[in-house]
């Protein structure tokens, strides 16, 4: 630790880290300076300039977040020439900003509009430059809407992309007037290497880069008497949905998130938990299957290390950057996916419907999931498998607009056939979770005892760090797994897409010779996906992590292979993991895309 | 195409791979073929191991580093104060009057491309303006006319 | 009054002197520490515009603990109405080359680049060959130092410091955030000496004929001489060599065509000086003369009676708004509002008044951009809107 040193904020003496900036300091302090280009998650870019605070003995201002402190600094926060300078820069940013808020899709969570109306801009003198800008809008894909009047130009997209998932299809292009943010060529986000992650949504200070939103056609569903609208919910919203609601971060509001569901007037409020056990039976399988093949048959085509393939922003990564090994993921749709061929084939059967009209709703932490709903392949049960695809942030506009308080909602259960879920399935919803879930079951399966881990909880493979490794290795198993006696499991979960390229490159090197890699694409798992409530920031992630693996250590079943509903599909419908039907409705095939 | 990829493959040898050769790499691209098409940015791209849409928004940044297609010969006429005050308007509407295109065209038969650009450095010697690398000073229109005569003779 | 001079014109940077390899050859012989003494001794402060003392530039980065340090010389030459460093290059390269190779030896680096514009690439070829006919000499007297051009691609703001390092390493040419300061963390993250070709070029004159000899011209905080650009209303527009210090009004007898309205001091970034104040402006660094002094990178255009301020600021700003990086918020809108606002004002849509809010608004440019580019806005800006008002207004 390298020694502290004094400054002065606003006439109070701090001793502090001389690493730390003035903005840092200032937070620990107590002392709030606003920010619009910084966000802890990203690398500081002091661009917006809206941070600026006066340093004794220099005419400039400094800019808080890119400014260290030097020893006997004197700080001003709050002069008059601070105050000015701010409203000025917002008025700036407002007369470049296609401010007509009423007709913003982030009216009332907008940091802009938040400073605007903190420092009480009444008036406009300035020039209003939308009017003269040729500014476009991208609708093209499922998932995200870039409108460039509203963006300002902070570049927290451009450093998302670039820092957190190494994809950078979001850069800064042109200068002066003409900056702005684009894609390559300024095509359409559909038509670049995006993943959909929705990373830059959720970085997004404005109304620039928002989910493409299907709250009208999931109202006009549910309002057609002739329809039945089910709904999935996945793992990590009952994490995150509370924060929409004014509930404090990191509590769990799964009870009161379903009845403010049947509240809605969905016709079967159904948890995508179900499907992630059943992910575990199937991947868990495949897994096992081609350990099998490569380790007994020597089968040159049985790929390890096998790659989950629960993230569709992972999917269309993968399918971007290293499309030589999609033989290597993982055939398993998505728990969403799996879900929805079942909804319109067993559920259909089971309740007697006609999967003609049935509306396959799902709620997720995410705007891949929007995309994967789209891709051709997703139709296996004869129907659009899931027909809508709302956020977090979607859901709870719509308890919103139905008028619930949600709050006070009384806690409701998950209606049954495809409600039921262990806490293997809930963990999904957190870095690492499916390698733990996977983990309890494929090692049960193989040795018939439980995982050695105190209460199961497989703590190597939670936690935050960009990659970890965890190795188990097989003792005794049952006869038919022989074959695996004494050898080593080696896993790996990484989660953000820049890690995840750091795991497929020590792959590609022969510096990793992993069995089984668990990968997510946003940072923290789906608890920190890219349709979560915004902000997200490291503190969130954890807080939301928290309370996934309790909501899993409440949980009366703990493994996937325990879950009745899951025990009872096999032997009613899909026979056995790998079979036949699961082949046809659980499994998947990828497709080869350009990187470039 | 396979000309250009071969042609980036040499001067990535000569320059080098990495992050600082990008530049060098695109203006040995627009040297030779007058702006950076989107295949020749992929190229790039590709043989530098950077995301393309980093490299757009590198050559974007920089005016002499086209990314829409231009004429053989690139005219820029300077357009800054003393350049103005020295009759660049003139010179512009002489060009636009010979080669029959407005600023930010190209000629039908791909040879010129007109464009403004920002101070040459040849205030004393205003007007001034750039073909490609060269520098042509104290311009008038009947010298600008004599000037271009010789390159549509090319 | 200024403490200043009648105009006094000197030969030193152009003077032809074929000894660069004696001088080069002499000055490694001698102590670092002598060497820097004897820079910062002069006075030499940097002639791109800035002006922070040379020396002090050069102890910086030789005090700095690296295995990897760079000088950079600075040929981005960008600011209207300059064009003096293109002569520089183009009639004494080696003075340059000489100046690079000394302070490589100071500052311990072995590397030394020439960030050269794009508008400038004619230059390339014969520069190159000066080059290697400098690197061939470093070597015969063993002297581990070589020089590469590196070439721009037109952009205004490359021409600060860190900009052309961003732009070196391959990316948009977008100032850095300061600190860290390039002799600390430069190019690549070493530790950088970058300085305009002008001042390389005086360090020459320094070190082959000694500080005194600097320090004895220019007038107190403003040592040496100084290239200036003439261009505009001026029966002889080109390059000079002055001793810095003089006032604006020998300047204009000397240089002006009789109807000398206002003259622009440092380029757009500069200022503009009406008729009236020409007697109590000199040009020089600020310190402690009376009157008003302006720095210059040497930019001086004349105005006559005929010519119209608002086309002139008019001009700047589209110059600026341009030339901006576009990465920081009062310098990406500002330069715009500023723009519109004065045509506005020009138009009738907008009464006189809105110039004041105008100039606040330089104000705030002023104190919060990210870098000299939008921080100077406000010179132009309030000297001409200041001045020339009449004009501005429908």
């Amino acid at each position: 630790m390298s020694k502290k040193i004094s400054i002065s904020i606003n006439g109070i003496s701090y001793e502090v880290d001389p690493e730390k900036t003035i903005l840092e300091v200032a937070n620990d302090a107590g002392i709030i300076i606003p920010t619009l280009c910084y966000h802890k998650d990203l690398c500081v870019a002091g661009n917006c300039r809206v941070c600026v605070v006066e340093v004794v003995g220099q005419t400039r201002l400094a800019a808080s977040c890119a400014t260290p402190c030097h020893d006997n600094m004197e700080i001003l926060t709050n002069t008059l020439k601070v105050r000015n300078s701010r409203k000025h820069i917002i008025e700036l940013l407002l007369s470049e900003h296609n401010a007509d808020c009423t007709k913003c899709y982030k009216n009332g969570n907008c940091e802009l509009q938040e400073l605007a109306a903190e420092y009480k801009i009444m008036s406009q003198d300035l020039i209003e430059l939308v009017n003269h800008k040729n500014y476009t809008i991208d609708m093209y894909s499922p998932s995200i809407i870039k409108d460039d009047s509203r963006c300002i130009r902070c570049q927290r997209c451009v450093r998302t992309c670039a820092e957190l998932q190494g994809v950078n299809a979001l850069a800064v292009a042109y200068k002066g007037d003409h900056m702005k943010i684009s894609t390559f060529f300024e095509k359409s986000m559909n038509d670049v290497v995006c993943t959909n992650c929705g990373q830059c949504v959720n970085h997004c200070p404005t109304g620039a880069l928002i989910e493409k939103n299907y709250i009208e056609e999931v109202w006009e569903a549910i309002s057609d008497p002739e329809k039945h609208v089910i709904v999935q919910t996945a793992p990590a919203v009952r994490v995150g949905l509370g924060e929409e609601m004014g509930i404090e971060v990191g509590t769990r509001v799964t009870g009161r998130m379903v009845a403010a569901l049947k509240n809605l007037g969905f016709d079967s409020v159904l948890d995508t938990d179900f499907t992630a056990d059943l992910t575990i039976m199937e991947e868990g399988t495949e897994l096992l299957t081609r350990l099998k093949k490569a380790l007994v048959d020597n089968d040159p085509k049985a790929k390890l290390p096998m790659y989950t393939s629960c993230s569709p922003g992972w999917i269309k990564y993968i399918e971007h950057m290293y499309p030589e090994s999609l033989d290597n993921l993982s055939t398993c749709k998505s728990p969403q996916q799996m879900f929805g061929a079942l909804a319109k084939t067993y559920y259909a059967k089971s309740r007697k419907l006609d999967p003609e009209k049935i509306v396959s709703v799902s709620v997720m932490p995410c705007t891949a999931k929007k995309f994967e709903s789209y891709r051709p392949e997703m139709h296996d049960s004869g129907y659009r498998d899931v027909d809508y695809v709302l956020t977090t942030r979607e859901l709870a506009i719509m308890i919103k607009q139905a008028g619930i308080d949600f709050k006070k909602l009384p806690e409701k259960k998950f209606d049954r056939l495809m409600g039921e879920s262990s806490g293997a399935a809930v963990i999904f919803g957190a870095t690492g979770g499916v390698m733990e879930a996977a983990l309890r079951t494929a090692y049960e399966l193989v040795t018939g005892r439980e995982v050695p881990f105190e209460n199961l909880n497989i703590a190597p493979v939670r936690g935050m760090d960009g990659v970890r490794e965890a190795s188990i290795t097989i003792e005794k198993p049952l006869e038919q797994w022989s074959f695996l006696d004494g050898v080593e499991l080696k896993c790996a979960v990484a989660h953000g897409l820049v890690n995840a390229k750091k795991v497929m490159e020590a792959v590609k090197n022969h510096e990793a010779d992993y069995h089984f890699v668990e990968i997510m694409a946003c940072p923290g798992g789906c608890l920190g996906g890219g349709g979560q409530p915004i902000p997200t920031n490291p503190e969130i992630r954890e807080r939301r992590a928290k309370a996934i693996y309790e909501e899993d250590a409440f949980m009366p079943i703990r493994k996937s292979h325990q879950n009745p509903e899951v025990i009872k599909i096999y032997k009613d419908f899909l026979h056995k993991p790998m079979g036949e039907k699961s082949h046809k409705l659980l499994h998947t095939h990828y497709t080869p895309r350009k990187r470039y | 195409m396979d000309h250009t990829i071969e042609y980036i493959s040499e001067l990535v040898k000569k320059t080098g791979r990495k992050r600082e050769h990008l530049l060098p790499v695109l203006q040995g691209v627009v040297q030779r073929e007058n702006c950076l098409s989107d295949e020749t940015i992929i190229e790039i791209a590709r043989q530098l191991d950077l995301p393309t849409a980093d490299v757009y928004g590198t050559a974007t940044f920089y005016s002499f580093l086209e990314t829409q297609k231009m004429g053989k010969y690139v005219i820029r006429v300077c357009k800054t104060i003393t350049c103005a005050m020295k009759g660049k308007n003139q010179i512009l509407l002489t060009i636009e009057d010979m080669l029959k295109i407005g600023i930010g065209e190209t000629s039908t038969d791909k040879q010129f491309s007109l464009l403004q650009t920002n101070c040459l450095g040849w205030c004393h010697k205003a007007p001034a303006m750039l073909i490609n690398d060269e520098v042509y000073t104290e311009l008038t229109p009947e010298k600008v006319r004599e000037i271009l005569s010789e390159y549509i003779k090319k | 009054m200024a403490e200043h001079y009648n105009l006094k014109r000197a030969d030193f940077i152009f003077r032809n002197e074929n000894d660069w390899e004696k001088i080069l050859s002499r000055t490694l012989e001698k102590d670092k520490q002598e060497l820097i003494n004897e820079l910062i001794s002069s006075e030499l402060k940097g002639r791109g515009g800035a002006g922070f003392p040379t020396g002090l530039k050069w102890k910086l980065a030789s005090e700095a603990v690296a295995d990897q340090k760079y000088v950079i010389c600075n040929a981005d030459e960008g600011e209207p109405g300059t064009f003096k460093d293109r002569e520089i290059l183009t009639k004494v390269p080696f003075k340059v080359l000489t100046g690079m190779g000394i302070c490589g030896y100071i500052s311990g680096a072995s590397q030394g680049y020439i960030y050269l514009r794009g508008e400038y690439k004619f230059l390339k070829a014969d520069l190159e060959k000066a080059i290697s006919e400098f690197e061939y000499y470093c070597k015969e007297i063993n002297f581990d130092f070589n020089i590469k051009i590196f070439m721009g691609s037109g952009a205004y703001i490359c021409g600060e410091e860190t900009a052309l390092m961003e732009s070196m390493e391959g990316f948009r040419g977008e100032p850095r955030n300061k600190p860290p300061f390039p002799t600390n963390q430069g190019y690549m993250g070493k530790p950088t000496v970058i300085n305009n070709v002008e001042t390389l070029a005086h360090t020459f004159t320094i070190f082959k004929h000694g500080a005194k000899k600097f320090y004895d011209l220019g007038v107190q905080f403003s040592r040496g001489t100084k290239l200036f650009s003439v261009s505009g209303d001026t029966p002889k527009p080109g390059i000079y060599e002055l001793e810095l210090g003089m006032s604006l009004q020998d300047f204009v007898d000397e240089f002006g065509d009789g109807d000398t309205k206002a003259v622009q001091v440092g380029g757009a970034s500069g200022f503009l000086v009406p008729r009236k104040r020409f007697g109590v402006t000199s040009i020089g660094f600020k310190g402690k003369l009376t009157g008003i002094s302006l720095p210059t990178g040497g930019s001086m255009m004349l105005f006559n009676s005929t010519r119209s301020m608002f086309n002139v600021l008019d001009n700047y700003l589209e110059f600026f708004r341009e030339e901006s990086c576009g990465q920081c918020t009062p310098c990406r809108v500002g330069c715009q509002q500023l723009l519109l606002g004065i045509k506005a004002v020009k138009q009738g849509q907008k009464q006189a008044a809105y110039l004041d809010k105008l100039l606040k608004l330089t104000e705030t440019m002023q104190y919060t951009a990210k870098c000299g580019l939008g921080q100077s806005v406000a010179n132009s800006f309030s000297s001409i809107v200041e001045n020339f008002r009449e004009e501005m207004i429908y």
